[in-house]
């Protein structure tokens, strides 16, 4: 039996499949919760992802069939001695073990007032729900407690658009965590984003009306009460031990279940894990040592008691971003070992401040504490746990190097790399040696990466160095015809100019090509030298659609999309769309990406179409290419009453910019007029969302079938400054993606991610940015309209014709039926031939 | 292929030139919709326009590749739909065993392309 459905009784059950446990014990899981278990420790991103992202368990079940869940009803009573816990619907249910995994609940100060409407806790996903709905009527919220949790807190707040206080009674944030100095560093980041930090200050009531529950201020000890109307209280955690006292079983005297090392509790068939527990009296409020426990109970329970693990503490080191600041902190951070040393590198300026913390003969490193800049985090805690020899000059460990990482340092085999969910060097190592292929496959395997995440790229970085090591090379080849990725691809045609597939296939690849290698090949071409997609030697090139200038459909007829730049049109030019749909009768409907479809039109009808629509001013709008497609916008401030900027405006600007941009894959933007976000721009590979200051520039966003939410890139930039840094994003994006990635899963693929994509183009840590900009300038200066360009070539219009010895004949396979007004294609259902010795008669 | 078709039921589909290397181009030969590719090296393969994955008449339009199977190279077109891939000589499916589609028997004349009926009795 297992009460409690958090992180750690979730690990708790897979453990216990895994290890066999469930050979011998049915287990079931009592959870209070409506949901199955979620990653508390990424709470706050729910607001972003949502519920179901956050789900350890999406399906609600586990596959084992001797493991029932059930949720909702909390565990209300245990008696041990007849060994029953009684659930809140009354049930009694009987235990041979119970495992007590009943979290922490958050600690509220007994101050006036704290129990007003509009005054929340912070824990599950039900109390930001609470704070969500109740933010929309809220203008300024307050967080009381500026530790990890309190800033989690305050992020939330601050996302859902309050301006946002945090009150925190020690003098500095972060108290446990970091030092004076590193708190204070912390504090000048927060306050940057426009967060009011009060530290040293007590809060003494929650002011507000109590008979409609409303909050009006907080009254802190000696200074002016602060005016907020909603209040967090983030001001640390309790263990949740109250069946544990009830029943009689010890608890430590700063509460939690009291344990061994085996986590056993005074009651030999009671033990307790997770935050809820206190081994040897102390609680630990991460994750990763509940995780331990959890391992060390099933451990004991499949061995019969006779254990080999114990939990004999832990190391609270945490790495996260707070609001956008990294924060580590790890070892003996506050330097409280005896004779212990300091060495610190402070950049003011930067916000960046990093403390190592050495033993008295400065042989080892004891602990530290980074802020602003935690890479080194991946390499200095595990020298830490393995006390591993400092290298010659450690102060190269937290110094600003040249190339942004901190190689060249070999950890044992025996460091733990992963703390959440103890995985060392040697296992990572272990699990590529035994055929994973990538760093992704050694996280599934091996769960290294997949709690917090932190370690992700130390856990790339080994497994990128055990190949180059044993010389086993991933292949990485396009296809057979180029020993070379799509990005190695681009490099040679930058450096050797080729303007051919053919030159490039004989002076580096083998072959003539095939459906990879030779649409890719043009699409470099094209991103380069932005030639005519159909001109010669091209032509052969591109896939069908880039081929015909148009998206193919089920029955081989096309779609045409004209570019509606930014979804802005005239009503003369919406007529002539639709006397051009009417006149070929053709069926339409309106895009996701602000444009009309017109669907339906036989290839050979392409030109006759495209000749109606360039004559009306119309231009190809690249539905059909793996480019730019569309800038989607809000009305923006010209017409709506919420609107800071004139969105429309930079939507038509930035997708004529880039229109005829020939990328990895299709490109999408947005740009929204204010932080409603009614264009769903950071659904978008960019987008720009407009602030009382200028633009915020989102980066990474995608729909489709991997959704994923753009990331803030920079924040309230000029125009110029945007434009800069979208044409640097763009080009690098060109350059260095493999084929058919979008924008998220290439930045997913860079190392440091998100931040090199910063480095790159916000700081220009390559040098590259004059360089991307003018690639850019070239492909502007370079734009045509394909169409009108196809339309005034004869060669180009001689292919679209149905049969070359007919082309008076249209095909008699396409045929359509009529679906609520409009044609469809006919549906063609029954047997195909697919190679009996008679296909006569199979007709179409 | 199959031999001794009579040359009355041939179509003229179009000068050798009109189709581009490594390009196909869509005849209409006895009512049935017939793809013609040209390859590098030159030769000329016709196969039935259709394509029975996609169920639509559009083989013509998909990229003509080459590809080494068994050691061997391999001329073929990809069907633009979904990629399948298609022996120009066969007709045989390369990515789905046991799929073949019509050939139809190609002569080449004063540079001019003609397409002959069914290549019927291959076997599948």
């Amino acid at each position: 039996m297992v009460a409690g459905h958090g992180m750690v009784g979730h690990r708790f059950v897979e453990a216990a499949i895994e290890r066999g446990l469930t050979e011998t014990y049915d287990v079931v899981v009592i959870g209070e919760e409506p949901r199955a278990a979620y990653d508390r420790v990424a709470l706050t991103s729910f607001f972003e992802v949502g519920a179901e992202a956050l789900s350890l368990l999406p399906s609600g079940q586990y596959d084992d069939p001797r493991v029932s869940l059930r949720l909702g009803t909390p565990v209300v009573a245990v008696s041990p001695r007849q060994r029953i816990v009684t659930l809140a619907d009354g049930e009694e249910i009987g235990y041979d073990e119970l495992v007590l995994a009943t979290g922490a609940g958050p600690f509220v100060p007994p101050v006036p007032g704290h129990d007003l409407a509009n005054a929340f806790v912070y824990r599950t996903i039900d109390d930001l729900v609470a704070i969500r709905e109740a933010s929309k009527k809220a203008k300024r919220g307050a967080v009381i407690g500026g530790g990890l949790l309190g800033l989690e807190a305050a992020n939330a707040l601050h996302q859902l658009g309050l301006e946002t206080h945090v009150v925190e009674l020690a003098p500095r944030l972060m108290a446990v965590q970091v030092d004076d100095a590193g708190g204070r560093a912390l504090g000048r980041h927060i306050s940057s984003l426009g967060l009011t930090v009060h530290t040293g200050a007590m809060t003494e009531a929650v002011l507000g009306d109590r008979r409609t529950g409303r909050v009006t201020g907080l009254a802190l000890k000696d200074r002016k009460p602060l005016d907020v109307d909603l209040v967090v209280f983030s001001a640390g955690i309790r263990p949740r031990d109250s069946l544990a006292r009830a029943a009689g079983v010890d608890v430590a005297e700063r509460g939690g279940v009291l344990v061994d090392e085996r986590c056993r509790s005074s009651d030999e068939h009671i033990w307790a894990i997770g935050e809820c527990a206190a081994p040897d009296g102390r609680m630990y409020g991460l994750v990763a040592p509940g995780y331990s426990m959890a391992e060390v109970v099933v451990d004991t329970l499949v061995r019969g008691g006779e254990a080999v693990a114990s939990f004999t503490g832990a190391d609270m080191s945490t790495k996260l971003k707070l609001l956008g600041v990294d924060v580590a902190s790890f070892g003996d951070a506050q330097g409280t070992t005896e004779g212990a040393l300091e060495l610190v590198y402070a950049d003011d300026v930067a916000g960046i401040y990093k403390k190592l913390v050495i033993s008295e003969d400065g042989t080892r490193l004891l602990g530290g504490v980074l802020v602003g800049d935690a890479s080194a985090y991946g390499l200095l805690r595990p020298m830490v746990a393995s006390g591993m020899a400092l290298p010659e000059n450690p102060e190269e460990l937290i110094l600003p190097s040249k190339s942004g990482s901190v190689g060249g340092i070999a950890l044992p085999a025996e460091a733990q790399i992963c703390s959440c969910n103890n995985v060392t060097k040697g296992e990572i190592e272990q699990c590529v040696a035994d055929g994973a292929a990538s760093a992704s496959d050694v996280t599934k395997l091996t769960k290294a990466g997949s709690t917090c995440g932190s370690c992700k790229p130390q856990v790339k970085k080994i497994v990128e160095d055990y190949f180059a090591a044993t010389g086993k090379t991933v292949d990485k080849s396009l296809c057979e015809h180029f020993p070379y990725t799509r990005a190695e691809l681009f490099d040679l045609v930058l450096v050797h100019q080729y303007r051919s597939f053919d030159a490039l296939v004989e002076a580096h690849g083998r072959g003539r090509g095939c459906d990879i290698c030779r649409p890719a090949v043009a699409s470099i071409l094209a991103s380069q030298f932005n030639g005519h997609v159909l001109a010669e030697g091209r032509r052969t090139l591109q896939d069908t659609n880039d081929a015909y200038l148009a998206n193919i459909q089920k029955n081989g007829t096309y779609s045409v999309v004209p570019r509606i730049p930014g979804g802005e049109i005239t009503p003369d030019k919406l007529i002539v769309i639709g006397e051009v749909a009417r006149d070929f009768g053709l069926y339409t409907k309106i895009t996701g990406g602000q444009r009309i479809d017109l669907l339906g039109a036989r290839m050979e009808q392409l030109p006759a179409i495209w000749k109606r629509l360039v004559d009306a001013g119309f231009e190809s709008g690249h539905a059909y290419g793996k480019a730019l497609r569309t800038v989607k916008s809000c009305v923006g401030s010209t017409w709506c009453r919420y609107g800071v900027q004139d969105s429309v405006g930079l939507a038509i600007m930035l997708e004529l910019r880039y229109r005829g941009l020939r990328s990895p894959h299709k490109l999408k933007g947005g740009v929204s007029g204010c932080a409603r976000e009614c264009a769903e721009a950071r659904g978008k590979d960019f987008g720009v969302i407009a602030t009382e200051k200028g633009w915020n520039l989102y980066v990474g966003g995608n729909g489709g079938a991997v959704p994923a939410h753009a990331q803030l890139l920079a924040g309230d930039l000029s125009t110029d400054d945007l434009v800069r840094y979208l044409d640097r994003y763009l080009m690098y994006y060109l350059r260095t993606a493999d084929r058919l990635q979008r924008t998220s899963t290439w930045i997913d693929s860079l190392d440091g991610g998100l931040d090199r994509v910063r480095e790159v183009v916000v700081d220009d840590a390559l040098g590259l940015g004059t360089e991307l900009e003018a690639a850019m300038a070239a492909h502007v200066d370079s734009y045509e309209d394909e169409w009108a360009a196809t339309l005034a070539d004869p060669e180009k219009l001689k292919r679209f014709v149905s049969f070359v010895n007919a082309p008076d004949v249209p095909d008699p396979n396409i045929d359509f039926g009529v679906t609520r007004d409009q044609i469809v294609p006919a549906v063609h259902e029954g047997p195909v031939d697919l190679g009996t010795t008679i296909p006569v008669g199979a007709g179409r | 292929m199959s031999a001794g078709v009579p040359t009355i039921d041939r179509t003229t589909v179009c000068r050798v030139d009109d189709i581009e290397l490594e390009g196909g181009v869509a005849a209409l030969v006895a009512g049935r919709a017939v793809a013609v590719f040209r390859t590098f090296a030159g030769e000329v393969f016709a196969l039935d326009n259709y394509d029975p994955f996609a169920r639509a008449s559009v083989l013509a339009r998909g990229i003509v590749g080459s590809l080494t199977c068994d050691g061997v190279n391999v001329d073929f077109v990809a069907s633009p739909m979904h990629k399948q891939r298609f022996d120009l000589r066969t007709g045989a499916c390369l990515d789905v065993p046991g799929v073949c589609i019509p050939t139809y028997d190609v002569t080449l004349a004063d540079g001019v392309v003609l397409v002959g009926r069914l290549d019927e009795g291959r076997g599948a």
